[in-house]
């Protein structure tokens, strides 16, 4: 019994120590800045307490017989092995306990799935390994004018990259690591959100929880969930479904904006469309700089920042498609439409004009392929809306 | 009478007989056993500060896979195997199993299964990597070139699965001495022929994922591609159909074992046999209608998600009157605490906080703040190292003297118990903090507010390895160097059953070539 409750009594130490080490966004759920994710809060903390409650009862009685019903103490064991009633009574409280928690969680989840009268649509979609969001503005635009993907920030990749080896790694501080993004998704407060969750390959999970808003994304199906939220802020969330390499690595940011913040966002973001793509025309120097810059943030996860490849990945060091004479079409093509049945996505319409031209670019000059070759946005431009010439 | 039986090599190539190969089902899995943990101590290192230290999160993505089928197919599945065909014909006053070639066959299919799954891991593009779950169509589509060793390997599984089912349901059926009718029959064999039922039941659902996968990634089928007309949440479906009663085909039989470890050490007969069985026989049912509880995201209608819901919190009820009987047995029992009992109880209490947390995932509300998060990876750990596997380790402790004729060392596995209870909840506990706090399963670096609780469960799972190779030795010990004092025949003070009362320790190559009286 000594050596039990040494045991004990340090299990019992650890988790003081532990918990009163830490706020309590770091141990629990969160309430989060919706009536729904509240709701949740509260139907999780009530869940607990039943549980902590039974607990108690069940471990209770259980440590009372292993202290008091020991051989030293009780050396007859008693005879019984059977009684109808307490069978019944112990059969018949679960259930009812159960029935009771099930009802407040049956009317918070008909709420939560009941996405009607909303006020504005988001269709959110994941690719491996980020998000597009596009804007359904009302029944009469349904241009989707505005649309943009949201990738990791380059920050928190190249911190990754450069943790060191081994246990003895650089010590990360950066509060949002792996929580940032290039471009959130901006909503507006006290406005009923729907997001339309989708993908386009394999299957992510959109989740902020804050919100208490979690959906599959699931290629070639579009679920729906809304979120309405009280506080303008930021809030961060991850893709909770693996998929694939990088799943770690697809934050979700949602930077929510007073009602008048977001309409002048809105209507910038609605000028940067109307304004047309950047065609001009770069040098070569140009080019290989935002090549860089991009080849970084949407290839080098894959093909890695050497161009080396991993695994399934292939090199583009030196590999005929890249250097070869003549392959720059067959090149361009593969960027813009991807393979099919591989990783390799279609960039096209995730990518400018002018970034896939310095991507492309990049890949042919870089790490001593020196092709020489270059590729200007406006070439891109014609492909995509030419097609066949 | 002389055990007449081939020496060397071929005795365990050749053997029919239900002990030799209930050894060799124990070894395997064991061996198993280490394999999957070297590679969980992989994700535990990788995950012990944020950053990449170790691999990269493709081989990342392979340890976690390969970790959760080697455990689930290669470890915990072949184990409750073994102890039934070591028990079930000794527990039931049978000399064998009813089918003796089947069973050689349905042993030596798993090394081929796993060697082909291992054999994987170096292969060009890698091994599996989407998950023991293998949704579509990370695993169809997108999956590496290895996901068809994969496919094959699963089949393997699953025709050893099925024979050695049907096996143990032919054996019990056919096989039991005179007198020994079913409500008779010790509990653990109980959960053996109700586990039985569900894997002849659900494995032949995973072979049909399995050859759907196939057949969408080599024959131009869609079943689970949306561009072809097919929907990748109908393979979730099929899966979980599968999966679901495969999480009861796992605990089951250490339910059995708890069944028949408690009374021995209470020195009281079990409380309430009948509704321990009909208890049994109610999860077993209600297995198979609740496996979309674990698909609450994939956007079910909400009447579906009312059902599952409620269907899987009524599983609670019958898993309560076991627990609730396990503590009414020792009650006013006389109770002593050696090693088996130990596990025994420990199996009870860390199983239980196991079904407090899925009581809480079953609330489809909540649980889309669960869902894939480490809260879930500690409720499934909570069932099945505590659960699962401490039962299979008290059931080892508490019928190795019958196998082998010697006790264990008391004082190592006392070390081995406490130690592996330190470690096991410094391991899972801190995953229900990262996991509410927001950190989801399946990644290999995380943001540093899950720092703590991340250090803590590697700390606790590089003590937990360590553990298995303590209980290595101990084993070792008593199986090859052959120490420890004899065992008597009765082996504990307060054992019944035909193993303990009816054969000397140790149990003879061949038992009950006669068939006991039972009263």
């Amino acid at each position: 019994m000594s050596l039990f409750r040494k045991m004990a009594l340090i299990i019992a130490a650890i988790s003081v120590a532990v918990l009163s080490g830490c706020s309590g966004q770091e141990y629990n759920m969160r309430e989060g800045v919706t009536e729904i994710s509240r709701e949740v809060y509260d139907l999780h903390m009530i869940v607990i307490w039943v549980c902590v409650v039974i607990g108690v009862i069940t471990f209770g009685a259980m440590f009372y017989s292993m202290f008091a019903h020991r051989k030293s103490k009780n050396p007859n064991p008693a005879k019984f092995s059977h009684s109808t009633t307490v069978e019944i009574i112990w059969t018949v409280i679960p259930f009812i306990i159960l029935i009771a928690l099930s009802i407040p969680a049956v009317s918070l989840l008909i709420k939560m799935e009941d996405a009607s009268n909303s006020e504005l649509s988001v269709m959110v979609k994941g690719y491996q390994w980020k998000w597009e969001y596009k804007y359904i503005d009302g029944d009469d635009n349904l241009g989707n004018d505005v649309s943009f993907f949201s990738n990791l920030d380059q920050a928190s990749r190249d911190l990754s990259n450069n943790a060191g080896s081994g246990f003895s790694g650089v010590e990360i501080t950066d509060e949002n690591y792996l929580l940032e993004v290039d471009n959130p998704l901006v909503i507006p407060v006290d406005t009923k959100v729907r997001f339309l969750v989708t993908a386009d390959d394999v299957i992510h999970s959109f989740w902020v929880p804050d919100f208490s808003v979690k959906k599959d994304a699931i290629p070639g199906f579009i679920n729906e969930v809304w979120t309405k939220v009280d506080e303008p802020g930021i809030y961060r969330g991850v893709c909770a479904e693996l998929c694939g390499k990088d799943h770690g690595f697809m934050p979700i940011v949602v930077k929510v904006l007073p009602k008048e913040e977001y309409e002048a966002w809105y209507a910038e973001k609605v000028a940067e469309a109307e304004a047309g793509p950047d065609l001009n025309e770069r040098t070569m120097s140009q080019l290989m700089a935002e090549g860089e810059v991009a080849y970084n943030k949407y290839c080098s996860s894959c093909h890695m920042p050497n161009g080396e490849g991993n695994g399934p990945f292939p090199s583009l060091v030196g590999t005929e498609m890249v250097t070869g004479e003549g392959t720059i079409e067959q090149h361009i093509d593969v960027v813009l439409n991807g393979v099919s049945g591989t990783a390799m996505q279609a960039f096209g319409n995730q990518l400018t004009e002018a970034e896939i031209a310095a991507i492309i670019t990049y890949e042919r000059n870089a790490w001593g392929n020196d092709t020489g070759d270059k590729v200007q946005p406006q070439e891109i431009h014609d492909i995509q809306n030419g097609g066949g010439e | 009478m002389a055990d007449h039986k081939p020496k060397g090599i071929s005795r365990w190539l050749f053997t029919t007989n239900h002990k030799d190969i209930g050894t060799m089902y124990l070894v395997f899995s064991f061996i198993m056993f280490l394999i999957g943990g070297a590679m969980a101590m992989v994700i535990r290192a990788e995950l012990f500060q944020p950053g990449l230290q170790f691999v990269d999160p493709n081989f990342f993505n392979q340890m976690t896979t390969l970790h959760g089928l080697i455990m689930v197919f290669g470890a915990v599945m072949p184990a409750t195997v073994g102890l039934a065909n070591w028990l079930i014909p000794m527990m039931i006053g049978a000399p064998d199993m009813a089918l003796p070639r089947m069973n050689n066959w349905s042993f030596w299919i798993l090394p081929a299964a796993f060697g082909l799954l291992l054999s994987s891991l170096f292969m060009e593009g890698g091994a599996p990597n989407f998950g023991w779950t293998f949704y579509a169509p990370l695993s169809t589509t997108y999956g590496p070139p290895s996901t068809d060793f994969f496919i094959f390997g699963v089949h393997l599984m699953g025709i050893s699965s099925i024979m050695g089912a049907i096996n143990v349901i032919v054996t019990v059926f056919n096989m039991r001495a005179p007198g020994m009718t079913l409500m008779k029959m010790p509990l653990f064999v109980w959960t053996w022929l109700i586990t039985a039922f569900l894997l002849v039941m659900v494995m032949p659902v995973l072979a049909g994922a399995v050859t759907m996968m196939l057949t969408d990634r080599h024959f131009g089928t869609s079943f689970f591609d949306a561009a072809g007309g097919g929907d990748p949440v109908l393979f979730q479906h099929v899966f979980w159909f599968f999966g679901h009663p495969e999480v009861y085909i796992m605990i089951l039989p250490a339910f059995g074992i708890a069944s028949a470890i408690i009374p021995t050490f209470a020195r009281k007969k079990l409380f309430g046999y009948s509704s321990m069985v009909y208890a049994t026989a109610s999860i077993a049912f209600l297995s198979f209608i609740v496996w979309a509880h674990h698909m609450f995201t994939v956007g079910m209608p909400v009447k579906g998600e009312l059902f599952f819901m409620i269907a899987t919190m009524l599983i609670a009820v019958p898993t309560g009157v076991k627990v609730f009987n396990w503590i009414a047995t020792m009650w006013q029992g006389s109770i002593t605490y050696e090693t088996p009992m130990l596990y025994a109880l420990a199996f009870v209490i860390l199983f239980t906080i196991g079904g407090f947390s899925g009581v809480m995932l079953a609330m489809t509300p909540v649980d889309w703040q669960y869902h894939d998060t480490y809260f879930v990876v500690a409720h499934f750990h909570y069932v099945l190292f505590p659960g699962a596997i401490f039962g299979t380790m008290a059931a080892v402790y508490y019928w190795l003297p019958k196998w082998t004729g010697r006790m264990y060392d008391e004082k190592l596995a006392k070390w081995h118990f406490w130690l592996s209870i330190v470690f096991v909840n410094l391991t899972f506990f801190p995953m229900h903090f990262s996991g509410l706090a927001g950190m989801q399963r399946r990644v290999p670096d995380y943001a540093i507010m899950f720092s703590d609780f991340n250090m803590m469960s590697s700390i606790g799972a590089f003590g937990l390895g360590l553990m298995q190779l303590l209980f290595a030795w101990i084993l070792i010990k008593v199986c090859i160097l052959e120490k420890g004092e004899k065992a008597t025949d009765q082996v504990w003070e307060g054992a019944e059953g035909l193993e303990f009362t009816h054969m000397p320790s140790p149990a003879p190559y061949h038992t009950f070539d006669t068939p006991p009286k039972i009263d």
